[in-house]
């Protein structure tokens, strides 16, 4: 992958993450207005497919977009270069990915009514 | 090197430069980086008379050639025009021939060093190798569409083209922007404002025959893409010229390559 398809990964996962992101802090400050309890949150998305799709994305964007991030930083202030940047920077994603996903798994998926 | 040239001591003229070093009067400390390229050089201060109308340049002209003949430093044509006398002033990159050093003073003091971001040869000029290198690195070379036997075809200056190539041509090649660069400084691949601004300009012209050959160059490992927009460039351009802007304009001509558009 070149540094440009990186760019343009690194920019459209951002055009991903940017309603997203909208949406996520948008409905939580909604949904809490009444006050609402961790069960009531489960109630509603478990099971969910529409909550499963947009946290799925997030997670996938997120991942992408915070291993290219990472992997600049990494470059130009620790010195990384060549495979063990590039590996870094990989290990990163999928771990971060991994952590998403184990999430949006137990918010979304598990227990579906 | 061998648009420039490295001062050499001027005898001739020195009895008539006004006063030799001790003379009473208003003087200034001026500090300056000294060593070659083993690492950061040694600090040697002068004391150098203080005049109405002086620039930097001439205050390190006044050193090599009353205080310390020694001193290395590059210069040609003393008005803004040759792109060879830049250095580190207090710190920031300057065209020293046109910069006054009222404007400079901190404390009755200042100190000059080489252009950041570039290997040192000696003393106060920088190895300006890795910087030109560049420029042919981004294919900011003319890629000719005709020869000398085709009639010159006519160029209209109000194009929008052409009025965005114009905006970066004036460029005089003294790397005050490479020098700015942080960018530069941490990711020793990155090409350079100076490199890109001239790619960009050259992506503009109708003369020229390589726009895809251009958007490879600057697409590749420390094109365009990895500039920060951190603005130094244009902040400290002696010309006042915008290469950040110019980068700005090949990442979206980049972009519109990759979705299958042309040209804006």
């Amino acid at each position: 992958m070149s540094e440009f398809h990186l760019y343009m990964a690194q920019r459209l996962s951002a055009l991903v993450m940017a309603p997203f992101v909208l949406v996520h802090i948008g409905v939580m400050i909604y949904a809490i207005q009444g006050g609402l309890t961790a069960a009531e949150i489960l109630g509603r998305t478990q099971g969910s497919v529409f909550w499963f799709l947009f946290y799925g994305m997030f997670v996938v964007a997120v991942s992408i977009h915070a291993a290219i991030g990472l992997r600049t930083i990494l470059s130009e202030w620790a010195g990384l270069r060549g495979a063990v940047l590039n590996l870094t920077a990989l290990a990163i994603g999928a771990i971060l990915f991994a952590m998403g996903a184990q999430a949006v798994y137990a918010v979304t998926a598990t227990g579906a009514a | 090197m061998s648009r420039a040239m490295v001062a050499a001591s001027t005898s001739q003229r020195r009895e008539k430069r006004g006063p030799k070093v001790g003379t009473t009067g208003p003087q200034i400390t001026v500090t300056v980086q000294r060593g070659g390229p083993e690492g950061p050089g040694r600090k040697q201060q002068f004391q150098v008379p203080a005049y109405d109308n002086q620039t930097v340049l001439d205050v390190v002209s006044w050193i090599q050639q009353n205080a310390d003949p020694t001193l290395t430093y590059r210069f040609a044509c003393r008005v803004g025009m040759c792109g060879s006398c830049a250095m580190m002033v207090n710190g920031v990159p300057r065209w020293t021939c046109r910069t006054h050093v009222s404007k400079v003073l901190q404390d009755g003091a200042m100190e000059v060093a080489p252009l950041r971001n570039l290997p040192v040869i000696k003393d106060l000029a920088a190895d300006m190798d890795t910087f030109f290198d560049k420029w042919v690195s981004a294919e900011a070379v003319h890629h000719p569409t005709a020869s000398r036997d085709d009639p010159i075809a006519p160029i209209d200056p109000e194009a929008p083209e052409r009025v965005t190539a114009s905006a970066g041509i004036e460029c005089i090649n003294c790397a005050v922007c490479y020098a700015a660069c942080d960018t530069v400084a941490n990711n020793p691949d990155y090409l350079g404002p100076a490199a890109l601004q001239r790619a960009w300009t050259l992506y503009n012209d109708a003369k020229d025959g390589a726009q895809d050959t251009i958007l490879d160059a600057v697409s590749g490992k420390g094109g365009c893409h990895s500039c920060h927009s951190m603005g130094s460039c244009t902040a400290y351009c002696p010309n006042e010229l915008d290469p950040l802007s110019a980068i700005a304009g090949l990442k979206r001509a980049t972009t519109r390559r990759f979705f299958g558009k042309g040209r804006a």
